[in-house]
């Protein structure tokens, strides 16, 4: 778990982090969402004190960070940027092994964690270990540089804008690969975006940073749902807020007995795919799997009423 | 393969420049090693059989260089041409001699000198061409310079007044040859030892830079000959005011004084490309680097300096190619090296004692030229790359 207490960050007149508390439960992903200058990423850099903080305090599992040395502390919480900051002139294997090695393990383990990691993302350790960062195409320098953020299994990972410099497609395949490898380690994230969609699709819990404050701080849901502050439901979008509600609710939860016709949806897709299914095939309903086996169907009456639940 | 698509603009151009070096004065007898002497064309030095087969032999090596495309082809024109021409002086040295007086000289002129020039670019042309990896550069370097060893060993050219110049000096030639290398490795490694920290200072504090860079840069104005005369009052003053500075070896003429002057002119190259090499360092990597938790040494030896080394060494190939060159003026006040006898030579208007010197110094920094070249290729990590 970690807690933050009233964290602050003042330069001379400029409060940039102004005492931001919240608490991120172990094994979630907390999306830090906010314009720039909303003091977000420097909210992110006194985690692991790339910037010290002006007063308040971050505690890791009960343990204030303050007690640590900055670099023995920066070797437990995973780093990952924009533009990967990858090393230029080592291997992708020694990329990865990078703190392990700082931590001092020993040679058969680091390889060993290297060849685990580069097998979870995807990328054949074969012919990917001895390759340099520059004949590697974005979206793999990106994995590589989530996978060398997680090589040393850390208490915590903070991302700061991670996907930033990745196309819309690449993109969302690396925020799926990154739930899914998520999902499977139990790892505590959080991630830095400007993106309200990025943000929804990945947070447990989203946290929206305005001129230092942290204005918000709830699942998504209830970010759509009742928004705060006028800038909350600014940075949700009025004209999209009910889309955005039905994207968030899995069909399952409002699947009812009955056949439709067409194409089936999984049960595990949401509201909104479901409408979008509805008005391009100029469907009054769409049947409903789980698994590929038949479980009933969604009507248009139904996604309609749901949608009027959105305040 | 037509004439016009094989046909190599460079290779033309040294076809053109080598006839033409062959009409002018090709080697020079005089009756002793001080006063001018007559200039003989190519076709006067030696016996017909001997003129034929070295004209021949040159004509088909500028021949060979016309053709594009056939870069093997070219170099061995190249070396072709050279050996011609060595074998028509070394032939040609000793008969000459044979026939004139006690005292005579004979040494290379005009004609000989361009041709060598002519040859020379014909080589580092259809190198540039190859372009051969950096392995095979230094397998290259290694293979010109045993070629060069035995030409020497073999005696061929004993008889050219530049060697007689050497035989005349063989000790003073190897304690000068000694000292240039002290000089200008000796003032390269002092000027990294200060340098390299300097410039990482200078990168990380701008107040540091916006003083050390104009101070540094002001030093490389000042002429060569004024630098080295400055240091003599200031060096001078040191020896005599600060006590034992005398029994150190400090003194207004001499080592000291070239050393120190040698090392200022190195400071703002080491410096500016220390500062320039790791400025280049991607942001994102040395970002990631601190977030990792590596201490700022260890971001400095892991990340910053081996990603600022080919620009580092880059730097280091200015000052030492520039140091073999400039070591030459510490010969003006007493500091030894090859300058000692281009000075001496110029006195006594000895031509060939400046060639004793000049030659080389010039040798020395192209062989460091090149293998810096070598040394930064093989620190450098482009994409791509194979490895």
């Amino acid at each position: 778990m970690i807690e933050i207490d009233r964290i602050t960050k003042v330069y001379g007149d400029t409060t940039v982090v102004d005492a931001v508390s919240m608490t991120v439960d172990t094994g979630t992903i907390t999306a830090i969402v906010g314009t720039s200058g909303s003091g977000k990423t420097t909210l992110l850099r006194m985690i692991n004190r790339l910037v010290e903080p002006s007063s308040g305090e971050v505690r890791i599992n009960g343990e204030p960070t303050r007690d640590t040395a900055p670099h023995l502390l920066r070797r437990r919480i995973g780093y990952a940027i924009q533009g990967h900051g990858l090393f230029p002139h080592h291997t992708v294997a020694r990329n990865i092994a990078a703190v392990p090695r700082l931590l001092g393990w020993p040679r058969y383990r680091i390889a060993a964690r290297v060849d685990e990691l580069l097998g979870l993302f995807g990328l054949d350790p074969a012919e990917f270990r001895d390759r340099y960062p520059q004949d590697l195409s974005g979206g793999q320098q990106q994995r590589v540089g989530v996978a060398r953020a997680l090589a040393s299994r850390p208490d915590l990972l903070l991302m700061d804008e991670p996907f930033g410099a990745l196309d819309p497609i690449i993109r969302a395949r690396a925020q799926q690969d990154l739930r899914a490898i998520q999902q499977k380690l139990g790892s505590t994230i959080m991630i830095v975006t400007h993106d309200m969609d990025e943000a929804m699709s990945l947070g447990d819990r989203v946290g929206v940073m305005d001129g230092g404050r942290l204005v918000q701080y709830a699942p998504p849901q209830e970010i759509v749902a009742r928004p705060a502050t006028p800038f909350v439901a600014e940075m949700v979008g009025e004209a999209e807020r009910p889309l955005r509600f039905l994207s968030l609710i899995p069909l399952r939860d409002l699947v009812e007995p009955g056949e439709a016709e067409g194409a089936p949806l999984s049960d595990a897709a949401s509201l909104r795919d479901a409408l979008s299914a509805c008005l391009r095939s100029g469907r009054d309903a769409v049947p409903v799997t789980r698994d590929g086996a038949p479980m009933g169907r969604v009507t248009l009456a139904a996604l309609r009423r749901e949608a009027a639940r959105c305040p | 393969m037509s004439l016009r698509s094989g046909l190599s603009p460079p290779g033309l151009l040294f076809a053109v420049l080598g006839l033409g070096a062959m009409a002018l004065p090709f080697a020079t007898l005089s009756a002793n090693r001080i006063v001018a002497g007559q200039g003989l064309a190519l076709w006067q030095v030696a016996g017909p059989w001997a003129t034929a087969a070295a004209l021949a032999a040159m004509a088909l090596a500028l021949g060979l260089g016309l053709r594009g495309g056939w870069p093997w082809a070219r170099l061995l024109g190249s070396l072709l041409g050279l050996g011609a021409l060595l074998g028509l002086l070394g032939h040609a040295a000793p008969r000459l001699l044979a026939e004139a007086g006690e005292f005579a000289r004979v040494s290379p002129a005009a004609g000989a000198w361009c041709l060598l020039l002519v040859f020379m670019m014909l080589m580092a042309d259809a190198l540039s061409v190859l372009r051969p990896g950096p392995w095979l550069r230094l397998g290259l370097l290694a293979g010109a310079l045993a070629l060069l060893a035995a030409l020497f060993a073999s005696g061929l050219l004993a008889d050219l007044s530049v060697f007689q110049e050497y035989r005349a000096r063989i000790e003073g030639f190897q304690r000068a040859a000694a000292r240039h290398v002290a000089l200008a490795l000796g003032s390269l490694l002092a000027a990294g030892l200060i340098g390299f920290p300097l410039g990482i200072l200078c990168q990380r504090r701008a107040s540091l830079r916006a003083v050390a860079i104009p101070v540094l840069s002001f030093l490389q104005t000042i002429p060569s000959l004024a630098m080295f005369g400055i240091m003599i009052p200031l060096l001078s003053w040191v020896a005599a005011s600060v006590p034992g500075a005398r029994e150190l070896g400090i003194a207004g003429i001499g080592f000291a004084p070239a050393f120190l002057a040698l090392l200022l002119y190195s400071l703002l190259p080491v410096v500016a490309n220390t500062v320039a090499g790791l400025d280049a360092a991607p942001r994102a990597a040395v970002e990631a680097a601190r977030g990792m938790g590596m201490t700022p040494a260890q971001r400095l030896r892991s990340v910053e300096l081996p990603l600022a080394l080919p620009v580092i060494l880059a730097g280091l190939r200015i000052v030492l190619v520039q140091n073999i060159g400039l070591a030459v003026i510490a010969g003006l006040i007493g500091g030894g090296g090859f300058g000692t006898f281009v000075f001496q030579g110029l006195n006594q208007t000895a031509t060939d004692l400046i060639l004793l010197g000049a030659l080389p110094t010039v040798a020395l920094a192209l062989v460091a030229a090149i293998l810096m070249d070598i040394m930064v290729d093989l620190t450098r990590h482009s994409p791509g790359e194979a490895r």
